[in-house]
């Protein structure tokens, strides 16, 4: 029998030499195996006397599992040296841009107009629509506004040779929806309008915001705090809002609404013509034959008015300076309103 | 309205600077547009007088003039000016002045003569838009004045804007009247004296629309000088107002009208036939206005007329047979009243805007007529000389205009603007603004003044109170909102999931006009020519789209020529389908258009990635929409022909079998006229078809599906919806999905026939399906394709 200490030591080198899994399964065969060294060993034990043979047999196993054992342990070692070399070679470069189609992106009016009406709808409004070609009754009569009014020469309106229009304001959505739902009612309507005008600061489509509150007690003061309520959460910030008196048929008393420019904070600058404010929108309260136009009783029933050009609203949130930008469809234009709910 | 300061102070303590005056009038509903100074800024011009102008030794054109100041040694200027001549007094700029346009005066030699400063125009102090000489100064004018004191030059010019309500406020007085409101007072009108009646005749006047004209104040002025200039102060009035000088007798009417609001007109007396009659016109009749202009008259215009015809369009101008002229030596003042129903819009109509139809149609006092003729004598008498006649008025005290009072409930005053005022302070306000003011019962009653058209009803003098007790004293109240749940139907379009959707897979939205170039839709629509705009703007811009795509194309190529390889847009909005009658359908839309690589540009993509986007890549974006619905399976594509699209890449969009929009690639021949590198593939949908189904759970097998693969060779002209209409019609229920993962042409294949891989998922609701029962299935799907389709297995 030869030196088992001297085998299994020889056997032990050997394994720690291996550097390939495949090596170190030869060398598994080569001593462990049916024919190993080791094996051989056990079946020499026949050649021992009896009484020597539990104790050599014991020596044996001993040495077999300290050498399955360092096996097992350089298997672990080599697979994961194998691991981290596979793993080394697959590295990649993580700045290399992701794969696949780019963003869109909506319209920055879009944008504007999904943030107003949420607003709105928070407050209790609700989002109404009307047809953008409309007729004499609803774009002007119904809002006090009779043919040859001088108030129509303001509006230059697109014309259908039948004598139907463009709506130049939203306001006719108030008329519909009092005929429609009828009172209380608080609304907002936003959409597109139209008026024959072209140049740096008008377009000829263009997008407005309508409000409109029809209650039994609806008063100025509601209208005040409504609209300085959503200019400030418009823009997240606090401002300053002022009313002064202004003329709109539709509406008596009304107001024009001025809110403190929100480049200089109201100290003056060239947006705001060194005045510290800006003028956002007009309001009043429902005129009374407005509201029997539309079918309300105005002794019962009082309420408010609002308009506001949403191509504005948008100007002053994302900084845009000429309106016409927002109809080039410029991509490189677009691409910068990306950010969703801004 | 232009409103120098110095003439509002004669009518009206004004206690404020001119800044302040603007700040107030336009919280009180006047918004100050602009406040600037009667002339651009200069310096170092003073008054001066010619002493003597000799011609220059060296130059015909030239006057060498020794000038005084007043104090100091006489200087010796050079000028060039036609009317230098000596004892005119003028503006001089010493060395050293810097004019408008920072001109800066210095020592000058001309032509070898010594210039120390210059004599200066009206044009070159920045107050004339032309001069044909240096300025002439009245005899009297102070040497070494400074020219900008001397013609209060500093004064501020505010320009107001005054609603259309407000025909009351377009004058110096109407504004005075506010002024002294907003000082709690209603104005004390300054008399107007007028002159002593130099003879007694009048001219006849008839007013035979008496309803239209119920006064009509005239009165003859004989041997007028008209050829001279209106004196300097005047013609700056004027001109700080925005009217131009024309001659004294035209001068003093706008003059007139300026101040008291009362539009006037003078008549060549001579030229005038027999008596006037104020009357409708006749069908037909025509006019030749001052401006040069023939009209023909409808017949609800209101003419003035003589024996002869017409000679003034009522309230807007009046004839060029009657006009004054430098030679006129008689005149015919004319000062009415002519009722806005009778004026209003018909100055538009014949394509005019007046200072005269502007005030007529908002309102005139109905009873200054008089007062403007005895000022326009007032005025013109000392600059033109003349003898005036008795101021004459036609009237008709039946239609004479009345002004009802009006009531103010206390209580809805306060209800309408959410605040009590105080009742001498309401009561004040009213009175303030000129009104009769009552107490009622519960409130007030109040009589507005005869200038005043905007108050009829008891919201009119809501606002009125509001306003000069200033919309600031109103607080800010939130609403006590009220709890109101409409119904939210389910099946409506998601209009923000579409657009969100879009722009998650690389769509980016535009916003293109409604109206469109007729013959980019003509070339792109064939039959359907649009509703057209009686007005357009332009020509490009004067049909109603009937597509989103006209403005998408345009937008598409503008992006292309900004060097866009790719671009995707679309666009939410109205498309407007002529209907019987010349009316349109108004139609919400949603459309798109993709155009250049498949992908964007990137490393790592295969050919096939790189390639320009087809007909499929824009069809997998609409069946993301499609999933949106919650009802994809409902949308069908229908092989059909558009002539804006590639005959053979076009499809008509179904859901549930009705036509909703199309899909397809620009035709190639309209790619090339559009100039487009690559024709862009395009899509439009009817929004409202886009409306969601309302989910609803369906009950799910347990048991296991099985899969079943197989290639059936079939004509190319069976789609594929054609072969999975078959394969679901002979697998009943059982079918629980059909896959295409392969379509192969080419070798191996006959001409004109192509193979299609499918993969039929089957699964029953209630057991396993066993292979017999998968077997028996894809028996009768083979051989019903055998049958129907004349399709061959491949193997």
């Amino acid at each position: 029998m030869t030196d088992l200490t001297a085998l299994t030591g020889q056997a032990l080198a050997e394994v720690a030499a291996c550097e390939a899994l495949a090596a170190l399964e030869e060398a598994r065969v080569r001593w462990l195996g049916k024919k190993g060294a080791l094996t051989e060993q056990l079946k020499s034990l026949g050649a021992l006397p009896a009484h020597e043979r539990p104790a050599a047999g014991a020596r044996i196993n001993e040495a077999k599992a300290k050498l399955q054992a360092a096996i097992e342990a350089r298997r672990t070692a080599l697979e994961r040296m194998q691991l981290e070399h596979e793993l080394a070679e697959r590295r990649i470069d993580v700045t290399l841009p992701g794969r696949g189609e780019e963003a869109g992106g909506l319209h920055p009016l879009t944008r504007a107009r999904q943030r107003i009406e949420t607003l709105f709808r928070r407050a209790g409004f609700e989002v109404a629509s009307g047809p953008e070609i409309e007729d004499d009754f609803h774009n002007f009569e119904a809002l006090n506004i009779p043919p040859d009014h001088p108030a129509r020469a303001l509006h230059d309106t697109f014309y259908f040779p039948d004598g139907r229009l463009l709506r130049t304001h939203t306001s006719p959505v108030q008329i519909r929806s009092l005929l429609t739902h009828g009172a209380p009612i608080a609304l907002i309507a936003p959409g597109r309008v139209y008026r024959r005008d072209s140049d740096m600061t008008h377009a000829p489509m263009f997008h407005q915001l309508e409000g409109l509150v029809v209650d039994e007690n609806v008063s100025f003061a509601h209208m005040k705090a409504a609209l300085h309520g959503f200019l400030q959460a418009f823009f997240e910030r606090d401002l300053a809002m002022r009313l002064r008196p202004s003329y709109f048929p539709f509406t008596e008393p009304s107001a024009e609404v001025d809110m403190s420019c929100v480049f200089c904070n109201g100290k003056g600058c060239r947006t705001c013509k060194q005045t510290g404010w800006l003028e956002i929108s007009g309001c009043g309260m429902v005129h009374p034959n407005v509201l029997e136009a539309s079918g309300v009783d105005p002794e019962r029933y009082t309420g408010y008015a609002f308009g506001a050009g949403i191509d504005r609203l948008a100007m002053l949130r994302y900084g845009v300076n000429d309106l016409r930008l927002f109809f080039e469809n410029d991509l490189r234009f677009l691409r910068q309103f990306q950010a969703a709910f801004a | 309205m232009r409103v120098p300061y110095t003439w509002l102070g004669e009518w009206v303590k004004v206690p404020w600077r001119a800044q302040e005056l603007g700040a107030r009038l336009t919280m009180a509903g006047f918004e100050l547009e602009s406040l600037e100074p009667a002339a651009p800024p200069f310096t170092g011009v003073v008054v001066a007088e010619i002493l003597s102008a000799e011609r220059h030794p060296q130059a015909d054109k030239l006057k060498v003039c020794r000038v005084s100041r007043g104090s100091g040694a006489p200087l010796q200027i050079v000028c060039g000016a036609p009317n230098a001549r000596p004892g005119l007094k003028s503006a001089l700029a010493v060395v050293g002045a810097k004019l408008p346009d920072d001109v800066v005066i210095a020592a000058a030699q001309l032509r070898g003569v010594e210039s120390r400063g210059m004599l200066a125009s009206a044009r070159e102090l920045g107050i004339a838009e032309s001069a044909d000489g240096i300025l002439e100064l009245p005899a009297d004018a102070p040497l070494g004045k400074p020219l900008r004191d001397y013609l209060a030059l500093d004064e501020a010019v505010l320009t107001v804007n005054v609603t259309p309500n407000r025909g009351d406020a377009m004058s110096i007085l109407g504004l005075a009247r506010e002024v002294s409101a907003l000082r709690g007072r209603a104005l004390e009108v300054r008399a107007v004296g007028g002159v002593a009646a130099a003879h007694k005749e009048h001219f006849p006047v008839q007013l035979s629309a008496a309803a239209a004209c119920p006064a009509f104040a005239g009165c003859i002025v004989r041997g007028v000088d008209n050829r001279a200039a209106a004196p300097l102060w005047m013609r700056e009035r004027l001109r700080r107002a925005g009217v131009r000088s024309i001659s004294p007798v035209v001068d003093v009417t706008n003059y007139v009208m300026l101040e008291l609001g009362q539009p006037m007109h003078a008549y060549d007396l001579k030229r005038l036939e027999r008596g006037i009659k104020v009357r409708l016109a006749q069908r037909g009749e025509r006019l030749r206005l001052l401006d040069g202009r023939d009209i023909e008259a409808d017949r609800d215009m209101l003419l003035i007329t003589d024996a002869r015809g017409p000679i003034g369009l009522a309230g807007i101008m009046g004839g060029e047979r009657t006009a004054v002229s430098p030679e006129t030596e008689e005149i015919f003042f004319e000062s009415a009243y002519f009722s806005p129903a009778a004026i209003l819009g018909r100055a538009r109509r014949v394509g005019l805007t007046t200072d005269a139809s502007q005030r007529f149609e908002r309102g005139v006092d109905p009873t200054g007529q008089a007062r403007a003729i005895r000022r326009a004598l007032e005025l013109l008498l000392p600059i033109a000389g003349g003898r005036a006649g008795p101021v004459h008025v036609a009237q008709s005290a039946a239609h004479r205009v009345k002004r009802p009072a009006v009531s103010l409930r206390a209580g809805q005053l306060n209800r309408l603007l959410g605040v009590a005022l105080p009742a001498r302070e309401v009561s004040a306000a009213l009175s303030a603004l000129g009104m009769k003011v009552k107490a009622a019962k519960g409130g007030w009653r109040a009589t507005p003044p005869a200038q005043r058209f905007d108050i009829a009803i008891e919201a009119d003098l809501i606002e009125e109170v509001s306003r000069i007790v200033g919309y600031d004293r109103i607080p800010e109240r939130d609403a006590a909102s009220p709890q109101l749940f409409r119904r939210l139907p389910a099946e409506q379009p998601p209009e923000d999931a579409l657009l969100e959707a879009l722009a998650s897979r690389g769509y980016q939205e535009a916003v293109t006009f409604a109206f469109v170039d007729p013959s980019l839709q003509q070339r792109l629509f064939r039959s359907s020519a649009g509703l057209s705009l009686a007005n357009p703007l332009s020509a490009d811009l004067s049909v109603m789209r009937v597509s989103l795509w006209p403005g998408l194309l345009k937008a598409a190529r503008d992006n292309e020529r900004r060097q866009q390889q790719r671009v995707r847009l679309f666009e939410q909005g109205a498309r407007f389908e002529p209907a019987a009658g010349g009316s349109a359908r108004e139609i919400a839309t949603l459309a798109g258009l993709a155009s250049g690589a498949r992908l964007p540009e990137q490393w790592g993509l295969s050919k096939a990635e790189r390639a320009p986007v087809d007909f499929y890549d824009v069809k997998n974006d609409l069946e993301a929409l499609f999933a949106l619905t919650g009802a994809p399976a409902a949308f069908s594509f229908l092989t059909d022909t558009h002539p804006a699209l590639h005959p053979g890449r076009s499809a008509r969009v179904l859901r549930d079998g009705t036509r909703i929009g199309w899909l397809g690639e620009l035709h190639p021949g309209l790619a090339k006229e559009l100039d487009f590198t690559y024709g862009p593939v395009l899509f439009e949908l009817d929004l409202s078809a886009l409306a969601v189904k309302r989910a609803v759970h369906q009950e799910l097998s347990r048991f296991p599906q099985v899969r079943r693969d197989l290639a059936v060779v079939v004509d190319e002209s069976v789609t594929l919806s054609r072969l999975a209409e078959r394969v679901t019609l002979s697998t009943a229920s059982l079918l629980r999905g059909l896959r295409v993962f392969d379509v192969y042409r080419g070798p191996g294949l006959e001409p004109g026939r192509k193979s299609v891989a499918l993969g039929l998922i089957f699964q029953d609701i209630s057991r396993t399906l066993t292979d017999d029962d998968v077997e028996r299935l894809m028996a009768s799907v083979v051989s019903d394709l055998r049958e129907s389709l004349n399709a061959r297995i491949r193997e």
